[in-house]
C-alpha cells in the first residue's frame, strides 16, 4: 500500500486488512456498475479511488455503492453534481492512473461558491472532506494539475 | 470635515472592493448547468438520508416501518416503483434493527425483482440480505441493499430497460422522505427537519423522466406521479441553510404521501 498518513487526512491504518476488501469491492462494483464497460484504466482509476476511500472506512465512513469515472487531459477538470445532507460528513475520494502526476478535488455550493474542505493528496489520489450545513445539490471539481491524460474515478463516504 | 467623511468613505468602499476581490470566483451558473449528473452519484441513497436524520437524535423507526405491500402487479413501472420503495422499506428495517422485517422485506423485493424477469445475481441477494439479518449484521445488510438496488439497475440496463432505472430511484426517494417528513413530524427538530431540502434533486429527477420513452411517459401512474413532482419540488424548496417549520414538514409528508399511495394501489394502470 502506498498511502501515508498526513497530518490533514483521517488515520489510514490497517490497510492491509482493506485492501481484501477493496479488491472485493472492484469485484463487487464492477458486477453492479450499470454503465458502459470501463476500460483497464478506467478500473485501475477505481481501484486507486477505492483504495483512497478504504482508508475513511476506518474512521467510521460507509462507502457509496456508486462512482463517476471519466477522462480527463491537463489542464482541463471535471464537475460532478450530488446531493447532500446537512449533518452527515462526506469525503470525496478520486483516484487516476499513473500517468496523472497531480490531481486536485474541490468542492462547490449549489451557487458556484467554493466550499472550505479538509484535503488530502498524493499524486494521483486527493480527497476532499466536509460537513455541508444546508442540504442540497453541490459540485466536485477533479482538476488534472500535472501529467498526462488519464482516467479519473470518483466515489464517496459518508458518515 | 466633510473632507474626512468623504474620505473615510472612499476608503471604506475601498475595502470592500479589496474583500469581494479576495473571495474566489464563483463558478459561473452556465458551468454549474453543465455538470455530469447520474444516477449512480447524484441521486443519494435511502442510507445517506438516514443517516443525517438521526444526527440530531435517533428517530423512532419502528413508527415508520409500513404494513406488507402487494407483489402482484402487472405493470412494470409500478414493480420499478415499488421495487424502489421496498428497498427503501428495507433501510428503515435495518435502522430499526428488525431482523424479521428486513427478511421480510428481502424476500417481497426478491419476488418485485423476478417479476421484472433480473439477473440470477440479484436473487442470490436474497440469499445474503437473510443470512446478515439472522446473524443481526446491520452495516452489511445496508450495504447488501445499496448493492442490491444496484444490482437490480445494472440487470435493467444489461436487459435494455433504462426507461424503469430512474423509477427504483424515484420509489426510493419517495419512500425514503415519505418515512422521514413522518419522523420529523413525530419529533420536530431544525436539524432534522433540514434534510428535507432537496430541490436539484427532485428536479433532476424529473429530467430523468422527461427522457423516458414517450409509451412510458404516458403510463397513467407515470403521469401522475411526474404531475405531482413540480409541487414537490416547491415544497422542498427552502432557502439553504434555514430549516422548514413543523408545517412545511408537514405539507411534504402529506405530498409524497399521496405519491406513495398511488404508487403502491394495487389497481394502478
Amino acid at each position: 500500500m502506498r498511502l501515508r498518513q498526513s497530518s490533514r487526512a483521517p488515520i489510514f491504518s490497517g490497510l492491509s486488512i482493506l485492501s481484501l476488501s477493496i479488491l472485493a469491492a472492484i469485484g463487487f462494483t464492477t458486477a453492479t456498475a450499470f454503465s458502459a464497460p470501463e476500460s483497464d484504466t478506467e478500473v485501475a482509476a477505481r481501484k486507486a479511488a477505492l483504495d483512497l476511500a478504504g482508508a475513511f472506512s476506518n474512521e467510521g465512513f460507509k462507502m457509496r455503492d456508486g462512482h463517476w469515472s471519466g477522462t480527463i487531459k491537463p489542464k482541463e477538470h471535471a464537475l460532478i453534481a450530488v446531493n447532500l445532507y446537512a449533518g452527515n460528513q462526506y469525503w470525496f475520494s478520486i483516484g487516476a492512473t499513473e500517468l496523472a502526476k497531480k490531481i486536485a478535488v474541490n468542492v462547490y455550493d449549489e451557487t458556484g461558491k467554493l466550499v472550505q474542505t479538509e484535503g488530502y493528496n498524493e499524486g494521483e489520489k486527493a480527497a476532499a472532506g466536509f460537513s455541508p450545513t444546508s442540504s442540497g445539490q453541490y459540485y466536485v471539481m477533479v482538476d488534472l494539475v500535472e501529467g498526462n491524460e488519464s482516467s479519473v474515478c470518483l466515489v464517496y463516504s459518508y458518515k | 470635515m466633510r473632507r474626512v467623511r468623504q474620505l473615510f468613505a472612499l476608503t471604506f468602499l475601498l475595502g470592500c472592493c479589496a474583500v469581494i476581490g479576495a473571495e474566489p470566483a464563483r463558478l459561473p451558473a452556465d458551468q454549474l448547468a453543465k455538470a455530469i449528473r447520474n444516477d449512480a452519484i447524484s441521486i443519494p441513497t435511502p442510507g445517506e438520508l438516514f443517516a443525517a436524520l438521526e444526527k440530531p437524535g435517533k428517530p423512532n423507526w419502528v413508527g415508520q416501518m409500513r404494513g406488507p405491500v402487494a407483489t402482484t402487479y402487472k405493470n412494470r413501472p409500478q414493480i420499478a416503483l415499488n421495487l424502489g420503495s421496498l428497498i427503501a422499506d428495507g433501510f428503515i428495517a435495518v435502522e430499526a434493527k428488525d431482523s424479521q422485517q428486513v427478511k421480510n422485506i428481502g424476500t417481497d423485493i426478491i419476488k418485485l425483482a423476478k417479476a421484472l424477469g433480473v439477473s440470477e445475481n440479484v436473487l442470490s441477494r436474497g440469499n445474503s440480505i437473510n443470512e446478515f439479518a439472522e446473524n443481526d449484521e446491520w452495516d452489511a445488510l445496508q450495504e447488501e441493499l445499496e448493492a442490491t438496488q444496484n444490482e437490480v439497475k445494472s440487470s435493467m440496463q444489461s436487459h435494455r430497460d433504462q426507461d424503469l432505472i430512474i423509477l427504483v430511484s424515484v420509489g426510493g426517494w419517495i419512500r425514503g422522505t415519505q418515512a422521514v417528513s413522518a419522523a420529523v413530524m413525530q419529533n420536530y427538530d431544525e436539524r432534522a427537519a433540514k434534510v428535507l431540502r432537496q430541490p436539484a434533486l427532485v428536479s433532476f429527477i424529473q429530467s430523468k423522466i422527461a427522457d423516458i420513452s414517450p409509451d412510458m411517459r404516458d403510463e397513467p401512474l407515470i403521469k401522475d406521479v411526474s404531475g405531482e413532482l413540480p409541487a414537490i419540488e416547491k415544497l422542498v424548496t427552502f432557502p439553504a441553510g434555514k430549516a422548514p417549520s413543523a408545517d412545511d414538514v408537514r405539507k411534504v409528508n402529506e405530498a409524497v404521501g399521496k405519491v406513495m399511495s398511488r404508487i403502491q394501489a394495487k389497481d394502478a394502470k
